[in-house]
Parts: C-alpha cells; structure tokens; sequence
C-alpha cells in the first residue's frame, strides 16, 4: 500500500481527534471514569510502546539492554529527557563496541 | 496587538521548539531505520505533530498493516488530545471564529497545549499562531536532521541511536510513575502485557498490541486509582 495513504489518514485521524473538540463541544466531561482513563492513557500507551520494543531497537540484545537500565537509572535520579536519550544512545553504542572486542 | 500576541508565543515556543527538535530527531532516525525516506519522515512530521502517534504509525507502516490498525491506533494513542482541546476550548477568547478554531486545533499538542493552558485570562489566536508555528519547525526540522543523520552515520552509531526514542518516553514515564501510585502500576500493567503479547501471541500485529494493552492497563488504573482533577493532563509525553 501506498506510504502517501498511510500518512494522509494517520494525519486525518489525529487532526479529527484534536479539532472535534476544539470546535463543536462545549460541555465539561463528567465521567469520573472517562477522565480517569484519558488521565493514565499517555503513560500506559508510552510503556506498551516502549517494552518489549526497546530491547530490540539497536538489533543487539546485549547492547539494548545496556542502554535500557541506563535510560530506567538516570530517568529515575530525575535527569531531563535529551541525558537520557543520548545516555542510552551513548551506553549502547560502547556495548556494542565493547562486544566486538571479544 | 496582533502583533505583539505573535511574538509572544514564538517566545514562549522557544524552550518547545528546542525539545522537540532533539525529540524528533530521534523519531527521524527510527523513521528511516523503519524504511522511509527523509522526505516521508518530514511529512510525517508536518501532518501529524505527535512523537507517540507517529512512531506507532511509522511501526504499522513498516509491518505493512491495515488502515482498520493505523485509524484504531492513532485514535487511542491521541485520545488524550481531545480532552486537551475541550479543555483549551473554554480558554479560547472571543475572536476565535470557527476557521481560527480549525486552524489552531492543528497544533494542540501536549507542551503546547502546557503552555496556553498556564496563561493568566483567555488566549489569542495570534499567541496560539506563534506558538504553534515556532514549535512545528523545530519538529520538522528535528526530524530531518534525524532521518538524514539516520542515512548517513555508520550502522554502528545508527544502531544505537535507535533507542533514543525509546530512552525519551523511559524519561517521560518514570519521574511522575515514582510519584503516582496510579501512573506506576499502570506504567507496569502495560509493560507485561506487552511483553506477554508479544512473546505469547505474535501474530497480533505491533499497532493492535500496543492499543489492547495501552486500553486494558488505563480502563484499570481508572477503576483502582479514579482521578478527582479532569484537568490534570499536561505532564503527558511529548508533540
């Protein structure tokens, strides 16, 4: 299928999602339920993207792994998002390199 | 005063555009590791304005999956634009006609979104232009410097580079997981449902995955840990 296809309808959906709203309603959302959900969204859509994927994402195990536990230390100690990035980034690329020496 | 409402925004979109300009490089280089050229990166990009949509688009492209998976996905990861927009539509001040409304509702992202919600009194379509209009090149621009960084660094550095992304959303979800009971186990719930899917069931495509898990972790965090604050959604994750 054509890639144009995909990307005019992955833009259609997202902009439908945010002018909907934006335009036509005008009532407070009351579920404690809906609000609650669309609350947690974000971050559990995050982690079922992140886990298994991340192991697989620099195609070796070991150095995936690496860059993962650095990520999970150094977001956990509170460092803002780009030192984690490149810090993964950074750790897996030395494990890897660090791999082909043996 | 139109003028000055512009301006205005550009300025409060500088620490945004910075952000996503390393943001979306890393989604760049996963764009192009997942087989798209530079240009279809950036035009991801410009459409669509959101890091978790696109990389999952990007994913369910590159696995050839069905427009049913790529709408259904789009439609739960970018949920929670819609209650930023409900929120953002009772701050709107009175220009705001109809187009203007069509036009802004372009860019409600979730640092954008941050930003307009913390002003003092009702906003203005220019401050909303400028905001956006700043923000948007830095996601673009981000994005092409990844894609194009993605093709020509070594395999090794690229490689590694595939896990910014992913190091990104860790960074997202872990400081407010160590605080919120709520976000922490539903961080986890979705986590081992993913990586059960994935291991037990792999014949369920990568979109679908993320969507049954993403739906089944947040309908049971809203049952044990129900929010009072509707409002309380601008610590999300980025664009």
């Amino acid at each position: 299928m054509s890639i144009i296809i995909y990307i005019a309808v992955m833009a259609a959906v997202t902009y439908l999602i945010r002018m909907i709203p934006l335009t036509l309603v005008r009532k407070k959302i009351r579920s404690r339920f809906l609000n609650s959900f669309l609350y947690y969204i974000p971050y559990t859509v995050l982690s079922a993207m992140t886990f298994p994927a991340i192991f697989y994402s620099t195609g070796s195990a070991v150095s995936s792994a690496v860059g993962t536990a650095a990520a999970l230390i150094l977001a956990y100690i509170g460092m803002p998002l780009i030192v984690v990035a490149l810090a993964a980034a950074g750790t897996a690329y030395l494990a890897g390199f660090v791999i082909t020496l043996f | 005063m139109k003028l000055s409402k512009f301006l205005k925004g550009l300025k409060h979109g500088i620490p945004i555009f910075l952000g996503y300009l390393s943001v979306s490089f890393g989604f760049g280089i996963l764009a192009v590791k997942n087989g798209l050229s530079v240009t279809e990166a950036a035009a991801i990009s410009l459409f669509n304005l959101t890091s978790a949509g696109q990389a999952a688009g990007v994913g369910i492209i590159a696995a050839g999956g069905s427009i049913t998976e790529m709408i259904l996905a789009q439609i739960i990861i970018n949920l929670r634009y819609s209650l930023m927009s409900l929120s953002l539509s009772q701050k709107l001040d009175k220009s705001f006609t109809l187009p203007r409304r069509l036009i802004v509702s372009y860019g409600i992202t979730d640092e954008i979104f941050a930003m307009a919600s913390v002003q003092p009194g009702r906003i203005t379509p220019w401050y909303m232009y400028g905001i956006i209009l700043i923000s948007t090149l830095g996601w673009v621009l981000g994005t092409i410097l990844g894609a194009a960084a993605g093709t020509i660094l070594p395999a090794e550095v690229s490689d590694a580079l595939g896990i910014m992304l992913y190091g990104m959303f860790i960074a997202i979800i872990i400081p407010p997981a160590k605080i919120n009971k709520g976000i922490l186990v539903g961080v986890l719930i979705a986590a081992a449902a993913s990586a059960a899917l994935y291991y037990l069931a792999p014949f369920i495509s990568s979109g679908f995955a993320v969507i049954i898990c993403a739906v089944i972790a947040a309908a049971l965090c809203a049952v044990l840990f129900p929010k009072n604050d509707p409002a309380n959604v601008e610590d999300g994750e980025s664009a």
